[in-house]
């Protein structure tokens, strides 16, 4: 167990690579209950979100639906990321445990004089079934007619069921869902989960498990000196509505328009090392600096070393990382190393 | 913590060292070590017939969470190296003491063994 930014965490239940395995096999169950939820409402609030997140809220048709987006400063760097969702209510952000206090008086200190307000849910739960087999569980944890309706879900959708909301979003690369759910209904949902054939993971299984799936981790790929730019997040900044104002968004049009900026990739080493983070990358033995990595692991999928790095731009293929005095050469591609169970690097 | 065999000793830095027949010393890491490196991905063993001396580093274990050097804990000539770890490094997690040996010293000084701690010493450090 690990003091986790104030909670009490499991690294692992029993083996990681077991956990691991099992996610990308089976079924895998997460209390992710750290994460922060925040409500938001009032008449202004879907205006105060459009000019809050990079990402644009105007293209959540359905309630429950889900948008991935960054919270960006002034000068564009990223305070965090989050998943917002439309509710009945309002609007709902799930942003990051180690960031709830900043985030929490950043989001406050813009509210200005627009008519809307925000709570922390800490009433909810949260849990994440995630694998292959993660829809077998859940039509044992949930009534045919939601199991029926969560199949026909597209990634980033959801639905309410008596107060708790399940979406198809997650942080392995899988099929599953997260839910947020009553901190009295919490525990049932697990065990009845786990009496259907989830295993738990803990926390170093969820690692390597979105560094597989090429996902950052605020911290790492992320943090508010770093552009979406470079992290593999342009896509999620939405400049579709040109008349749409929001924070960050002159110094990210300028820097976009600059070009001057490194990239997040992927690396792929066929030797055995382990590159971790804040490691130098090369592209030549002279070692002259040329990225850094982010987060490096053992790949239990690949079975060998990956990492994702910030690197400066360029045609070539391989870069070299030095480990223990020795150099390994790695292949560079995207970001990404497996999805739904298959290596796509 | 799992029994320590009897007839082993150990540095304060987690290996452990077993006196074989012939002035032959086996070397591994101990079970303690294994679990708190949680799983094993890669062993990176000394090259064979290279000299090393007590305390000196020999082998890396990397395991997901953490590299960590292994030192040796006795002087002498690497006469065998534990070779399937290259292919099933998870070998050191499930048999620390029997299976997951790193590789065998043909010693130069058999007192050096003395100076190791006891399998008494090294669990009461341990549990510090």
């Amino acid at each position: 167990m690990v003091d986790f930014h104030g909670w009490n965490m499991p690294i692992n239940y029993g083996s990681q690579l077991s956990e691991h395995e099992q996610v990308r096999n089976s079924c895998g169950i997460f209390d992710v209950s750290h994460m922060t939820i925040l409500d938001f409402k009032g008449k202004d609030a879907k205006e105060f979100l459009r000019k809050l997140l990079a990402n644009d809220i105007n293209s959540l048709n359905e309630y429950f639906d889900g948008l991935y987006s960054a919270l960006l400063n002034e000068s564009g760097g990223i305070l965090d990321d989050l998943i917002a969702y439309k509710l009945e209510s309002g609007y709902r952000l799930v942003v990051n445990c180690a960031t709830r206090e900043s985030d929490i008086s950043w989001i406050a200190s813009q509210v200005g004089d627009m008519d809307v307000s925000f709570s922390e849910r800490t009433d909810l739960s949260m849990i994440a079934i995630q694998g292959p087999n993660a829809l077998k569980v859940l039509s044992r944890c949930f009534n045919a007619e939601t199991t029926s309706e969560l199949m026909k879900k597209r990634p980033f959708e959801g639905l309410m069921e008596n107060g708790t909301l399940v979406t198809t979003t997650g942080y392995t690369g899988e099929k599953g869902v997260e839910v947020m759910i009553d901190n009295e209904k919490a525990n049932s949902l697990w065990q009845k989960a786990i009496q259907s054939g989830a295993s738990p993971v803990g926390l170093a299984a969820r690692d390597t498990l979105r560094l597989e799936a090429g996902m950052n981790l605020y911290g790492f790929e992320m943090d508010e000196k770093i552009s979406p730019l470079e992290c593999n997040m342009a896509w999620t900044v939405s400049l579709k509505d040109k008349e749409r104002n929001f924070i960050g968004k002159e110094a990210f049009e300028l820097k976009k328009k600059t070009g001057d900026h490194q990239l997040l990739k992927g690396l792929l080493f066929e030797d055995r090392c382990i590159v971790r983070s804040n490691q130098e990358i090369f592209f030549d033995e002279q070692k002259t600096k040329k990225g850094i990595v982010t987060s490096g692991t053992y790949s239990p999928t690949l079975k060998k070393s990956i990492a994702l790095a910030r690197i400066a731009p360029s045609y070539r293929e391989t870069c070299l990382a030095e480990v223990r005095g020795k150099i390994f050469t790695a292949a560079i591609g995207q970001p990404r190393f497996v999805k739904e169970g298959k290596i796509v690097f | 913590m799992k029994d320590i065999p009897e007839n082993y000793k150990f540095l304060s830095s987690h290996e452990w060292a077993r006196l074989e027949e012939d002035g032959i010393v086996t070397v591994g890491i101990s079970d303690y070590a294994q679990d708190q490196l949680g799983d094993i991905v890669f062993v990176e063993l000394p090259e064979l017939d290279s000299e090393v001396n007590q305390g000196d580093e020999a082998a890396v274990v990397e395991s997901v969470k953490a590299a960590s050097e292994v030192y040796s804990p006795m002087s002498g000539k690497i006469v065998d190296l534990n070779s399937s770890l290259e292919d099933s490094p998870e070998i050191v997690n499930s048999s620390a003491f029997e299976e997951g040996w790193f590789f065998k010293i043909e010693v130069t000084d058999s007192s050096e063994f003395e100076n190791l701690l006891t399998p008494e010493e090294y669990s009461e450090q341990c549990e510090d």
